[in-house]
């Protein structure tokens, strides 16, 4: 399958751990990855903050990278922005697009997707040969779980990962307080909810806690490099491109990718 | 020759500035810092949420038409914000046909006043309250207070409120801020007559208001109520309630004056068969309340001789007229999304300043009285007040779509603020990120972020406005090399072409490969290695670009990378 990558402007920029993962997954799977190199950002910190206008071309921007009828997917870790692309793109263009823009955006919604909804509903695939024999949980991002409705996907996709040890976090869906601009508005209340995120990660006393989106866990992975936490970050794909010729290297010393 | 007005009609008018209980002193990041710092607060509203929420999941999970009964809230809904003049007008008349009386208000103020104009004519300077959002939303108590009348509020939770002269934050529980003990002192400072032994045990704290009430009850020949439900096919009024102080208002009295909101009229009677199993099941999460009391207007000899219905707008025709915020007025007031709101779990009710808190009062407040009536207005930070988890949305029983209304509101905030700081850094941020180039210089510039970064790669301190993210919480210093780097060199081409010859060796994941010949030459297994490598011509398309060839290697000259 011809895969149009996106790798969001935070992946790209501050995470590109997760991206290389996903690039390197996918590559792994048999499939063939095109980054189309104009690309840049979803916009969905401007939607999201209230900015409608001035993302339009970003919108534009993205169904037209992506556009193409020979990318017959594309994906990305993150479910945010994934569900940005599906849910407000759409917002965008109708109120400040042409109906160019709003056909192209609606065929690039329809072939998007984030990486294990990608990897469980489209290639049909739970079982990737990852090898990641560490303690780890996993938080549902909101917008994964919420927004696009992943439910177990990310899970069925651990459960498979040979040499895991997969422990439940408790009151996992629970956001953990990012919500974009929202953890610099409001961030005493953000705060209250990242302490009560630590808290259960840290009950869990997993090695790595997990997730489809590198912003939950930018947060989640700064309030436990502040606590100077021995738990340590790592992006959903990060695991499943671990293999045991290629394996993750946990180093002792070494922070989560969060917390470089 | 008299002329016909053909423009577009004036925007509805909100509630007005300075009336009522729509608007808090200060933005809600000030005021939920306060809150946040009052631990006892945390650990009732984090029991109490807790507990409401688990009983909830219970009692809509064993439903198995559940989801069934929202799609068809939601659409009765719908229905009747369609049409509500004309269901409204219906009501009326029927109202009228039954012997009660019915007034229009436009505002509170109006409200206010009819209501106190109702009660003087009975000659009575008291009366006992229904809890009622639409009289908390006007202020009648106090309108009534300043008019030598006394409004006796006679549900447990509101009469705590009341006696300590403090403001509800709850829908359903007003009192939820206050335990037991605090109860027991504000009984004993303000129930006359209390035993000053009373102890906190709750049965002996519900007796005290008990007997405390029931004279009350006996004695007052005026009630005032909110509805649940006013149906526009019968005229039939209903309150739904746990306690039976309801029921007692309800019947006792001479005269009842109920104020409803206009949005809660349902078409038909048998519409009730929706919502009286959405509402507990719900709001207490309750498979049915208690007491669920319904009239029509007067039935000689029995219950109130004298029923007056007062409809209030009070901003909500304003918030139909918002195509997209007009789901706002679909709300129920069941409280459940204000039970699993992560933000108002930790900030409370109060924090909001409105009769309305949490996840629906974010949306359904700022419609009501606006977000700009004054400079700085408190309301324009409640649409802010959320990180869009959703689930509000999920919890909701008519299905209101509470996120993106919450990103709606945020918009019009913006488009109606003028120019700011954050709109400018945002404009600038667009015009980056939407053309490569630039984006890809930020980039290398946010790489000399690395310097500020201490030896460990944390950044532990940023200066305002992004300080309170490292009050908190460190944040990583940007990485030596962007993806787009990596997927330029030599290092990246040989990752990649090392996983796609892993994936080739093992069985069942060469299925989908694309052969040799396709436009561009991608990473592909099988395919000649020589073909990947970086800065070659054609290494990736970028489509949307007549098929012109660009290499990401483009970029491969920054000597930061690599």
């Amino acid at each position: 399958m011809r895969i149009g990558l996106f790798a969001t402007c935070l992946g790209d920029t501050l995470f590109p751990e997760a991206v290389r993962s996903t690039a390197v997954l996918l590559a792994r799977l048999g499939h063939d990855v095109v980054f189309p190199p104009e690309q840049t950002c979803c916009g969905q910190m401007h939607v999201n903050t209230g900015y409608q206008r001035e993302p339009l071309p970003l919108v534009r921007g993205f169904a037209e990278q992506f556009g193409d009828a020979s990318i017959e997917a594309v994906v990305m870790p993150s479910g945010s922005c994934a569900g940005s692309v599906r849910h407000q793109h759409g917002i965008v263009a109708e109120r400040y697009g042409d109906a160019a823009l709003r056909a192209g955006v609606a065929g690039v919604q329809a072939k998007t997707y984030e990486l294990s909804e990608f990897l469980v509903d489209v290639l049909g695939v739970t079982e990737v040969g990852a090898y990641f024999p560490h303690r780890v949980t996993y938080h549902p991002t909101c917008h994964s779980l919420r927004m696009l409705r992943v439910g177990e996907k990310p899970l069925r996709l651990l459960r498979a990962v040979d040499g895991i040890d997969l422990v439940e976090l408790p009151e996992a869906d629970a956001c953990c307080g990012f919500g974009g601009t929202f953890a610099v508005k409001n961030a005493d209340t953000s705060t209250a909810m990242l302490q009560d995120k630590l808290g259960n990660v840290a009950a869990t006393g997993a090695e790595v806690c997990t997730a489809g989106d590198s912003s939950c866990l930018m947060h989640i992975g700064g309030g436990l490099s502040r606590l100077r936490s021995g738990t340590r970050t790592l992006h959903l794909a990060q695991i499943l491109a671990s293999t045991r010729s290629t394996p993750y290297v946990m180093q002792t010393d070494q922070l989560s990718e969060a917390a470089r | 020759m008299s002329s016909t007005f053909l423009g577009m009609p004036a925007a509805p008018p909100r509630s007005p500035y300075g009336t009522g209980n729509l608007r808090g002193e200060r933005k809600f990041p000030a005021a939920a810092h306060d809150e946040l710092r009052d631990e006892q607060l945390r650990r009732n509203l984090g029991k109490a949420t807790r507990t409401i929420r688990g009983k909830r999941l219970d009692v809509t999970a064993e439903l198995p038409d559940w989801e069934r009964l929202r799609d068809a809230g939601s659409a009765i809904k719908t229905d009747t914000m369609n049409r509500l003049p004309e269901l409204l007008q219906e009501l009326e008349r029927k109202v009228t046909e039954h012997g009660g009386t019915v007034h229009w208000a436009r505002d509170g103020v109006e409200a206010n006043e009819i209501v106190t104009r109702l009660v003087q004519e009975t000659g009575s300077d008291e009366v006992i309250k229904v809890k009622s959002m639409a009289t908390q939303e006007i202020g009648l108590n106090e309108h009534l207070t300043s008019r030598g009348i006394t409004a006796y509020e006679t549900d447990l939770a509101e009469l705590i409120v009341q006696l300590a002269d403090d403001k509800p934050s709850h829908i359903l529980v007003p009192a939820i801020h206050r335990n037991r003990e605090e109860i027991r002192e504000i009984f004993r400072a303000a129930i006359p007559g209390v035993d000053p032994e009373l102890d906190s045990v709750p049965a002996h704290l519900a007796a005290a208001a008990r007997a405390y009430l029931r004279e009350k009850f006996m004695t007052t020949q005026v009630a005032v109520s909110g509805a649940n439900f006013g149906i526009a096919e019968t005229g039939t009024l209903s309150v739904v309630e746990s306690e039976g102080n309801g029921r007692m208002c309800l019947t006792l009295p001479r005269t009842l004056i109920t104020v409803m909101g206009i949005e809660k009229v349902l078409p038909r009677y048998q519409d009730l068969e929706v919502f009286l199993q959405l509402l507990p099941r719900s709001s207490t999460g309750e498979r049915m309340n208690p007491y669920t009391s319904m009239w029509t207007g007067v039935t000689p000899g029995d219950g109130p001789q004298e029923f007056h219905l007062v409809l209030l707008d009070n901003g909500r025709t304003a918030a139909l007229a918002d195509e997209v915020g007009r789901d706002a007025l679909n709300c129920i007031r069941c409280s459940a999304c204000l039970n699993v709101c992560p933000v108002y779990e930790r900030a409370g009710g109060h924090a909001y300043g409105s009769t309305y808190p949490g996840p629906i009062g974010a949306v359904l407040t700022p419609q009501l009285a606006g977000m700009h009536a004054a400079k700085d207005d408190p309301n324009s930070s409640l649409p802010y007040a959320s990180t869009l988890c959703g689930a509000c949305f999920d919890a909701c029983p008519v299905k209101i779509d509470i996120p993106s209304l919450l990103v709606e509101l945020r918009h019009q905030h913006t488009e109606q603020s003028g120019t700011t700081a954050e709109k400018l850094a945002m404009k600038a941020a667009a015009q980056v990120m939407k053309r490569p180039r630039l984006y890809t210089a930020a980039q290398k510039a946010a790489g000399a972020g690395r310097v500020v970064a201490g030896r460990d790669g944390r950044i532990s301190h940023l200066p305002p406005p992004f300080a309170g993210w490292t009050d908190s919480r460190d944040i990583p210093a940007p990485p030596k090399q962007t993806f787009r780097a990596w997927l330029a060199s030599a290092e990246g081409a040989a990752e990649l072409r090392a996983a796609a010859e892993e994936g080739a060796r093992k069985p069942g994941h060469d299925g989908e490969q694309v052969g040799p010949g396709r436009n561009g030459t991608h990473v592909s297994p099988g395919r000649d290695a020589e073909q990947v490598g970086p800065g070659r011509d054609g290494t990736h398309v970028s489509p949307g670009h007549d098929g012109e060839h660009v290499s990401p290697g483009r970029d491969d000259e920054d000597g930061d990378q690599g």
